[in-house]
C-alpha cells in the first residue's frame, strides 16, 4: 500500500500553558485535496504550519511520504518538497519574475530550466504580461497570482494554502478558486487548503475537515459534513441548517416519531418515548411545494407547512426562512425560487427528504 | 560601479581589506623599535620636536609616537606605564614622580620663562608691579578678568604658587579656568581680554593672532624648566628601555643642544628656549 | 567672514598642489572611517536582523540599550576603548593603542548601535509572516539572511549614511585612542582641533572645508544609490 502523502500522529502544539492544536491522527493521501474549515483561532494555520514543517509540534510525529520527519536535521531539504502560501501575497522587492523564480534560485536550479518553468507558470496564471513589473505596482489579485505562481513553479509534492483568497473581492475570489481547481486538476498535487468560506468548503475538496478549538471535530467528504454535522458546534459554524429540539412520541420498526412545535417528524433510529432530541435539518435537502401540489407526496415523506418569513439571496441561490412554528432554513436554487414565485408571506409546504433530518449527538458524541 | 547596491558592497569591501592590511603596516615596525613619548601640547606646538625627532628617527631607526597632552595627563600616562619617556615641565610633580618610583632617570635640559600677558590697556596696572606676586595681587584687588589653565600643567602649578605668594586665594567671576593647553588658553584670553600667565615660546608663536602684550617678564623666579624622564621599566614588560636610553642620549647630545639653542631665531628673532648646562 | 573664504582658498590650494601632509591626513581619515563603517555594517546588520525577528524575555531591554548606544558621545566611547587598549588594560598585550586600528575599533563601536537600531526598526516593520514565507520557499538560514537584507536595503543604506557621518566627523574618540600622531593617526578632525589650538585658523578652516567636502561626496554617492533603490 502506498504511504500517505502526509501523516500526523498524536500531534500537540502548546504555547505557554495552552494547547492550541491537538490532532491524534490525520492522514492525507497522495493527490487528495483536503479542505480545512473553522472559525478564527481554530488552529487551521497552526496545523498547516506543522504540516509544512515550519513549526515543530510540542509532541507527536509528522510523516512525509512514509518517513518520519519531526525534528529532522535536514528540514530545509524536506521543506523544498513542499509549498505554503498565505493570505497576504508577501512578495519581495523586485519584479514579478524575480519573485516567481526565487524558489528555483534558492534550489540552485539551472538557469535555462528556471526560465522555462517560470514562463510556463506565468502563462498558466495569466500574468505573463506582468513579468517585468515591479511588485509595488500590482493589484491585490495580481499579487496573489504571483504568489501562487511562485509556489506552483516549484512543483511541490504537497501544496498548503492558508486562506489564500480571503482578501480578494467576490468576483476575483470566485474566479481564482475556479482557476485553482482547474490547475490542481491537471497537476494532481496533494493539496491542503484552509478557508472560512463555506462555498469553497462545499465545492473545493475531496474531504472537508472541520476544526474547532484546535481539534479536528469532523472529517468527511463535504456533502456528508454539511448534511450530517457531527455536533452542535459544527452545525452552528456551518451555519445554514436548522437546529431544533423535539420530543420522541413513539418508536416502531427502526424509526421514531418526534414532535416539534406541533408537527410530527419521522427520523431513523430507535429512541425512547419522552426523550428529548436535538435535530438538524439540512437546508438543501428540503423540497419546497405549494399547498396545491401536495398530491405528489408519498406517505414516507415528512411534510410540514409554514409561511415564508424572510428571503435572502446568497450567491447563486436563495435562502428562505419558513416559519413552521419553528424557524426552518431552506436553501434552494434561483430557478426553483422563481418557478414557485416565492415571497415573504407565502404559504408553503416543506417536504423533508429522507436524508434531511439528522440527530445531533450531545457533547459526548452519544445520540442521546 | 556606483550604480547598484552590490557595487557599493564591493567597493566598501575593498576599503575594508585595504584598511585591515594597512593596520599591518602601522605595526610592521617591530614593537621594540617603537618609542612612545608623552609630552605637553606646548612642547609639541613649539615645533621643537618636529625639528628634532626626524633626526633621532633617522639616526637610531626608532619610530617615535608623540602623544601631546597636558603635563598632568603626561605624568599619568607615565604612571600607567603607557609611555616610555616623558618630556614635561612641572618640576615639583616630576620630583614626586621619581620619588614614588615611577621614573628611573630625570634630566632637566632646557628652559624658558613664564610671562604675564594682557591687553595693551593694562587695566590692573601690572606693568607697574615690581614682582609677579605683586602683579597678581593687583589683578585680584581690581577683580580684573584672569584666565587660568586650570589643568594641573606646569604652567598652572607655577600660577598657583604665585597666587600663594601673593597671599590671595583666587575665586569669583573674574577668575576663570580653561582646562586646556597653552595655545587654546591664550586664544580664549585674547577673546575675553583677560590676563594670562604663559610661557614665552607659546606667546611668541601666537603673538600675531592675539591682542595681548607681555606686561611682565624676566623674573628669574619664573623659570619654566623642561625635563626628560625615563619611565620605570618595572611597570610593564613593554617599556622600551633601550629606546628610552637612546632618546636620552640623543636629546642631551651636543648636536641636539646646538639645534635647541638656535631654534626660533629665524622666525621670532630670539631663541625660544635656553639650555641648561649638563 | 573673510576668514572663511580664505579657508576655502587655502583648502583648494592644499589639494591642488597635493600637499603631502594634507593628503596623508585625508587618506587616513577616509580609510579609517570607511573601514569602521563597513565593520559596523558587518556586525550591525545581522544583529539588527536577529533582534528584529526575535522574541525573548529581556528583548525590549536589549533594544533600549541599542537605542541609547546611538547617542553615545564619541569621547566616552574613546575613553572606554582606551581603557581596554592601553598597556595596563586587558588588551594591552595587543599593542594597538595609538594606531589607526585603535581608531577603527573605537569608531566601529560608535557606528554599530546606529546600524543595528536602523536595521532592527525596519525588520520589525515587516509582516511577521515573512519569515515563515521565506522558510516555506525552501530557504536555508543563510539564504533567509540575504533575502531579509534585500528587503531592508533602503534602511541599511540609511544606516550606512548615518554611521559614516557619525564617524567621519567625530574627534573625541580619535584623539583619545589615536593620539593625533603626525603621519600615523592624525585625521582631519584631530588636525583641525590642533591647528585651531595653535591659532592657525586658515589651516583649520581649510581642513574643515576639506572634511566637509569629503563627507558630502561620500554621503551624496550613498544617497544616489539609495534613491535608485526606491520602488518607483
Amino acid at each position: 500500500m502506498k504511504p500517505a502523502a502526509m501523516r500526523l500522529e498524536d500531534i500537540e502544539v502548546r504555547h505557554a500553558d495552552k494547547t492550541i492544536l491537538r490532532v491524534p491522527h490525520l492522514s492525507v493521501e497522495k493527490g487528495e485535496v483536503l479542505t480545512l474549515i473553522g472559525p478564527n483561532g481554530a488552529g487551521k494555520s497552526t496545523l498547516l504550519q506543522v504540516l509544512g514543517l515550519l513549526q515543530t509540534p510540542s509532541r507527536g510525529n509528522v510523516y512525509f511520504g512514509g518517513e518520519r520527519v519531526t525534528g529532522s536535521s535536514d528540514l530545509v531539504a524536506l521543506r523544498r518538497r513542499l509549498a505554503l502560501i498565505f493570505q497576504e501575497p508577501l512578495l519581495f522587492r523586485g519584479t514579478v519574475l524575480e519573485n516567481v523564480t526565487l524558489g528555483l534560485r534558492l534550489r540552485k536550479v539551472p538557469q535555462n530550466e528556471i526560465r522555462e518553468r517560470a514562463e510556463l507558470w506565468l502563462a498558466k496564471l495569466n500574468i505573463a504580461h506582468l513579468a517585468k513589473r515591479s511588485v509595488a505596482k500590482l493589484s491585490v489579485g495580481e499579487a496573489q497570482r504571483v504568489n501562487l505562481a511562485r509556489s506552483m513553479v516549484l512543483n511541490p509534492e504537497v501544496f498548503l494554502l492558508d486562506e489564500p483568497f480571503a482578501s480578494l473581492d467576490p468576483p476575483a475570489h470566485d474566479s481564482m478558486v475556479e482557476e485553482l481547481q482547474n490547475i490542481l486538476g491537471e497537476t494532481k498535487t496533494t493539496v491542503i487548503f484552509a478557508t472560512h468560506n463555506r462555498t469553497e468548503a462545499q465545492s473545493f475538496g475531496d474531504r472537508l475537515a472541520v476544526m474547532i478549538d484546535g481539534q479536528i471535530v469532523q472529517i468527511a467528504p463535504p456533502g456528508r459534513v454539511f448534511s450530517h454535522p457531527a455536533n452542535r458546534d459544527v452545525a452552528n459554524f456551518l451555519g445554514l441548517g436548522t437546529i431544533a429540539g423535539g420530543r420522541v412520541l413513539n418508536s416502531t420498526n427502526g424509526t421514531s416519531n418526534v414532535a416539534i412545535a406541533g408537527h410530527q417528524i419521522t427520523v431513523d433510529g430507535k429512541y425512547r418515548p419522552g426523550e428529548e432530541l436535538l435535530l438538524y435539518i439540512s437546508p438543501e435537502d428540503i423540497t419546497v411545494l405549494l399547498p396545491e401540489s401536495s398530491s405528489n407526496l408519498t406517505a414516507e415523506t415528512n411534510v410540514i407547512g409554514g409561511t415564508v418569513s424572510t428571503v435572502t439571496p446568497i450567491e447563486t441561490q436563495f435562502k428562505i426562512i419558513v416559519d413552521c412554528g419553528f424557524a426552518v432554513t431552506v436553501v434552494l436554487s434561483k430557478r426553483s425560487f422563481l418557478d414557485l414565485s416565492l415571497a415573504k408571506g407565502k404559504k408553503v409546504l416543506l417536504a423533508l427528504e429522507p436524508g434531511a433530518v439528522h440527530i445531533i449527538p450531545n457533547r459526548h458524541g452519544q445520540k442521546s | 560601479m556606483f550604480r547598484s547596491f552590490n557595487g557599493l558592497c564591493a567597493l566598501l569591501f575593498v576599503f575594508f581589506a585595504d584598511g585591515m592590511t594597512n593596520k599591518a603596516r602601522a605595526t610592521e615596525t617591530r614593537e621594540d623599535r617603537v618609542l612612545i613619548l608623552a609630552t605637553t601640547t606646548s612642547s609639541q606646538d613649539s615645533g621643537l620636536l618636529d625639528l628634532l625627532l626626524p633626526h633621532f628617527q633617522e639616526k637610531t631607526g626608532y619610530l617615535v609616537k608623540t602623544i601631546a597632552v597636558g603635563s598632568g595627563q603626561a605624568l599619568a600616562i607615565g604612571r600607567r606605564g603607557d609611555a616610555d619617556v616623558l618630556l614635561v615641565h612641572a618640576p615639583d610633580e616630576e620630583k614626586m614622580f621619581i620619588a614614588n618610583g615611577h621614573g628611573v632617570e630625570r634630566r632637566s635640559f632646557m628652559y624658558n620663562y613664564f610671562v604675564l600677558a594682557g591687553v595693551f590697556e593694562d587695566p590692573a596696572g601690572v606693568s607697574k608691579a615690581k614682582s609677579m606676586p605683586e602683579a597678581f595681587r593687583r589683578i585680584a584687588d581690581s577683580k580684573t578678568l584672569f584666565l587660568s589653565r586650570g589643568d594641573e600643567s606646569g604652567t598652572h602649578i607655577m600660577e598657583q604658587r604665585l597666587w600663594h605668594r601673593a597671599g590671595v586665594r583666587p575665586s569669583g567671576r573674574w577668575y576663570q579656568q580653561s582646562g586646556q593647553g597653552m595655545g587654546p588658553t591664550l586664544i580664549i584670553a585674547s577673546e575675553k581680554q583677560a590676563y594670562v600667565l604663559t610661557d614665552r615660546s607659546t606667546y611668541l608663536r601666537l603673538k600675531k593672532r592675539i591682542g595681548l602684550k607681555v606686561l611682565l617678564d624676566e623674573d628669574s623666579e619664573l623659570l619654566n624648566i623642561y625635563s626628560l624622564i625615563r619611565v620605570n621599566p618595572q611597570k610593564s614588560s613593554r617599556i622600551n628601555v633601550a629606546g628610552g636610553k637612546a632618546f636620552f642620549d640623543f636629546m642631551l647630545s651636543r648636536e641636539t643642544m646646538k639645534r635647541i639653542e638656535t631654534f626660533g631665531v629665524e622666525k621670532f628673532g630670539e631663541p625660544l628656549f635656553g639650555l641648561i648646562k649638563q | 567672514m573673510d576668514l572663511i573664504w580664505q579657508g576655502f582658498v587655502e583648502a583648494s590650494r592644499l589639494l591642488v598642489t597635493g600637499d603631502a601632509q594634507v593628503l596623508t591626513i585625508v587618506g587616513l581619515s577616509l580609510r579609517v572611517s570607511l573601514t569602521a563603517t563597513l565593520a559596523s555594517l558587518i556586525l550591525g546588520v545581522p544583529t539588527g536582523i536577529a533582534l528584529g525577528l526575535s522574541r525573548f524575555r529581556g528583548r525590549r531591554f536589549i533594544v533600549s540599550l541599542v537605542n541609547v548606544g546611538m547617542g553615545l558621545p564619541p569621547v566616552v566611547v574613546g575613553l572606554m576603548v582606551a581603557i581596554m587598549l592601553w598597556r595596563s588594560g586587558p588588551f594591552g598585550f595587543l599593542g594597538i593603542m595609538y594606531s589607526p586600528l585603535a581608531i577603527i575599533i573605537a569608531q566601529t563601536f560608535i557606528a554599530f548601535p546606529i546600524v543595528t537600531a536602523l536595521t532592527l526598526a525596519t525588520i520589525q516593520q515587516l509582516n511577521p509572516k515573512i519569515r515563515l514565507q521565506i522558510l516555506a520557499l525552501g530557504a536555508s538560514k543563510w539564504q533567509m539572511f540575504w533575502i531579509l537584507v534585500g528587503e531592508a536595503k533602503l534602511a541599511i543604506l540609511a544606516a550606512t549614511i548615518a554611521g559614516f557621518g557619525a564617524v567621519i566627523s567625530e574627534v573625541g574618540a580619535s584623539m583619545m585612542v589615536g593620539g593625533n600622531i603626525l603621519g600615523q593617526t592624525r585625521v582631519l578632525t584631530t588636525a583641525t582641533v590642533m591647528e585651531t589650538g595653535k591659532g592657525n585658523f586658515e589651516v583649520a578652516l581649510a581642513l574643515s572645508t576639506i572634511l566637509f567636502a569629503l563627507a558630502y561626496s561620500v554621503t551624496l554617492a550613498l544617497t544616489l544609490i539609495q534613491q535608485r533603490e526606491r520602488p518607483l
